[in-house]
């Protein structure tokens, strides 16, 4: 078990973070003042009511937004200063994300839409298949390979998304409510792979759910509540 | 290409719709290929004009004629290097609409003027021993399927209203691509003893070729060929062959604003259609290209699938819209006769591949930008 993560590391350390959007002439504060520390290895929950600004934390995690102030560290690197280009070569190499709406490619089979990820890497088509069939394995989709997104049910096409989000081995993995659009039963399949990823090849997860039965599988639960993170929910 | 089947899958994810963008390029360029053809077959004798030729014809206009005197006048004006005379025979083979132009010229002469035509030297040493002997271009041979030692009768309402016989001794090719090789040429002595014969217009010829020595004073000695003949019963008017050349094909009109005219109007069309085509393509997608993002693609790369995604569009329908029309110019001159030079130039078709190629850049340019100006958690919140 690797619930007990003191003494290492932080992978993820967000500090000071504040983030406003602009809608018109309005101001939104949605993050205010927020601290957080993931420890490499940890899966966190992140929960709060819709609107609270989970994805928002998920998203300046995962590099794909800036913060307005703060800083955002990930492993070594420090990403609310780097630039677009940057981000996004740090995001092929170091993050995978789950969605909550599979996301994947219609047009692609299951095997290319995983692939997707290791486009951006010089690894050669014999290699990136090898990797391919590994993580579809992890996920117990190698009978599906070949299927398009549509034939394939939804906890299917989410275990296809995890796929993708692993199979360039990153550290760090980024789900936003990946059980939020399937029923009881694949929600589980999603997260006993989510617990295994964890515990087996020692990914460090963090998790936006509202689902308490989801945040049950997690080491950790974090509560996001007007812009800011308590280790209670609010009453 | 590693992106390829995501750019080909993207395509074709709306197959009805990019097969309908597709047939609609693919018809421009068809079309595109065609006008190319018709502009080759009108305007190309221009390009392909000896620099250094020039046409000397009556004044007033081309069917009025000159005397025949007027060659050995020519060839003594300084700058002139020799001149040879054709005139319109306008004659007719079994049927009006086989037309192609027939002329009598003076053989030896001639195809000193015309190094464009290839005739093998027995050939010529035959025109030259047979009075009534003619040489036809290799198309019109092959039209009726004439062979050397043929009779040929040929109706000329101008000259006797009679059905005139002459004996094909010769078939020339033509040196270049562009070069017209659907003429029959017959002995000028022939032509005049019947003229002579019956007292009527002998003496006359149509109009001359001047070989110049000097291109570079070309228009110099143009202006003193029409001094020569000033104030003669017959005042002439000399041109560079181009000219006369590119005046003749103006009787259609300008063939070369038509061409671009009508073709501009085609393109402005696809430009919108392919267009729409793609920013409904990219708008549909914007949350699957704030996937890609959020995996780690560059703004980038995925402007360049985009482009890649327009640019195959057009270039698959441009090149199937000239492959066709290639198919269908190779089957020959549809007016059976009257466009001689009918073909698809490889430079037109060059620069179809390269129209194809700029309409995709700019229908898939706004698209692209677009999906580039993107911010990956707004796209990925519109899904
Ligand atoms: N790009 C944006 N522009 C304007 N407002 C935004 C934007 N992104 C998020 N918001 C607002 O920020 C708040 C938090 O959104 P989000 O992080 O998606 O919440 P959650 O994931 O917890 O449901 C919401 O009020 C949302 O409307
Ligand atoms: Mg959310």
């Amino acid at each position: 078990m690797s619930e007990n993560t003191a003494g290492q590391s932080a992978l993820v350390r967000v500090e000071g973070v504040e983030k406003v959007f602009h809608r018109g002439a309005e101001d939104i504060h949605v993050l205010s003042q927020l601290n957080l520390e993931v420890p490499a290895g940890q899966f966190l929950a992140l929960m709060g009511p819709s609107g609270s600004g989970k994805s928002t934390l998920l998203n300046l995690i995962g590099g794909l937004d800036r913060p307005t102030q703060g800083t955002v560290h990930v492993g070594g690197d420090r990403l609310d200063t780097l630039s677009d280009r940057a981000l996004a070569a740090w995001r092929a190499r170091h993050v995978g994300f789950v969605f909550q709406l599979y996301n994947l490619i219609p047009v692609l089979t299951a095997e290319r839409n995983v692939e997707l990820p290791l486009l951006l890497t010089p690894l050669s088509p014999a290699e990136r298949r090898k990797h391919v069939a590994t993580a579809l394995a992890v996920v117990g989709l190698s009978h599906r390979a070949k299927h398009y997104p549509r034939t394939l049910s939804g906890g299917e096409q989410q275990r296809v998304g995890i796929a993708r989000g692993i199979v360039t081995d990153p550290t760090l993995l980024l789900c936003d409510e990946p059980t939020g659009d399937l029923d009881r039963k694949a929600g589980d399949e999603v997260l006993n792979l989510l617990q295994a990823l964890n515990r087996e090849q020692g990914k460090t997860i963090v998790m936006v759910t509202h689902d308490p039965h989801a945040s049950a599988r997690a080491a950790r639960t974090v509560y996001l509540n007007k812009g800011r993170l308590t280790n209670e929910p609010e009453q | 290409m590693r992106f390829l089947h995501l750019i080909w899958g993207n395509l074709t994810r709306k197959k009805l719709r990019t097969a309908l963008t597709l047939l609609t390029v693919l018809v421009a360029f068809v079309l595109f290929g065609f006008l190319s053809a018709i502009r080759q077959a009108l305007v190309g004798g221009v390009e392909l004009a000896g620099a250094d030729r020039l046409i000397v014809r009556h004044k007033v206009s081309i069917i009025q004629l000159l005397p025949v005197a007027y060659q050995a006048r020519m060839e003594r004006i300084p700058g002139v290097a020799a001149a040879v005379h054709q005139t319109w025979f306008g004659g007719i083979y079994q049927d009006p609409k086989n037309f192609f132009m027939q002329s009598p010229v003076v053989p030896a002469e001639f195809m000193a003027m015309y190094p464009e035509f290839i005739l093998p030297p027995e050939q010529m040493r035959a025109w030259l021993a047979t009075r009534t002997g003619a040489i036809v271009g290799r198309k019109t041979a092959e039209r009726f399927h004439w062979k050397i030692g043929d009779r040929i009768p040929i109706m000329s309402p101008i000259w006797m209203r009679k059905t005139w016989e002459f004996d094909l001794v010769g078939i020339f090719d033509g040196r270049d691509k562009g070069t017209d090789t659907t003429a029959l040429y017959f002995r000028y002595d022939y032509f005049d003893e019947v003229r002579q014969t019956q007292n009527w217009g002998q003496g006359l010829v149509g109009w001359y070729t001047i070989r110049v020595k000097d291109p570079a004073q070309a228009a110099d000695t143009a202006r003193r060929v029409d001094e020569e003949f000033a104030n003669s019963p017959a005042e002439t008017k000399t041109e560079p062959e181009g000219a006369f050349v590119q005046a003749w094909a103006n009787q259609v009109g300008n063939i070369t604003l038509i061409v671009a005219g009508i073709l501009g109007a085609v393109f402005f069309t696809i430009l919108l259609v392919t267009g729409s085509t793609m920013s409904q393509a990219v708008r549909e997608r914007i949350g699957e290209l704030g996937v890609l993002k959020a995996i780690g693609f560059t703004n980038g790369q995925v402007l360049g699938l985009v482009l890649a995604e327009s640019c195959l569009l057009t270039v698959l329908g441009g090149g199937l819209g000239l492959g066709l029309a290639w198919l269908i110019i190779a089957r020959g001159d549809p007016t059976g006769g009257l466009l001689p030079m009918f073909f698809l130039p490889g430079r037109d078709l060059l620069l179809g591949f390269g129209l194809s190629l700029a309409l995709g850049l700019v229908t898939g340019l706004l698209p692209a930008r677009q999906a580039t100006r993107l911010r990956v958690a707004d796209a990925l919140r519109r899904l």
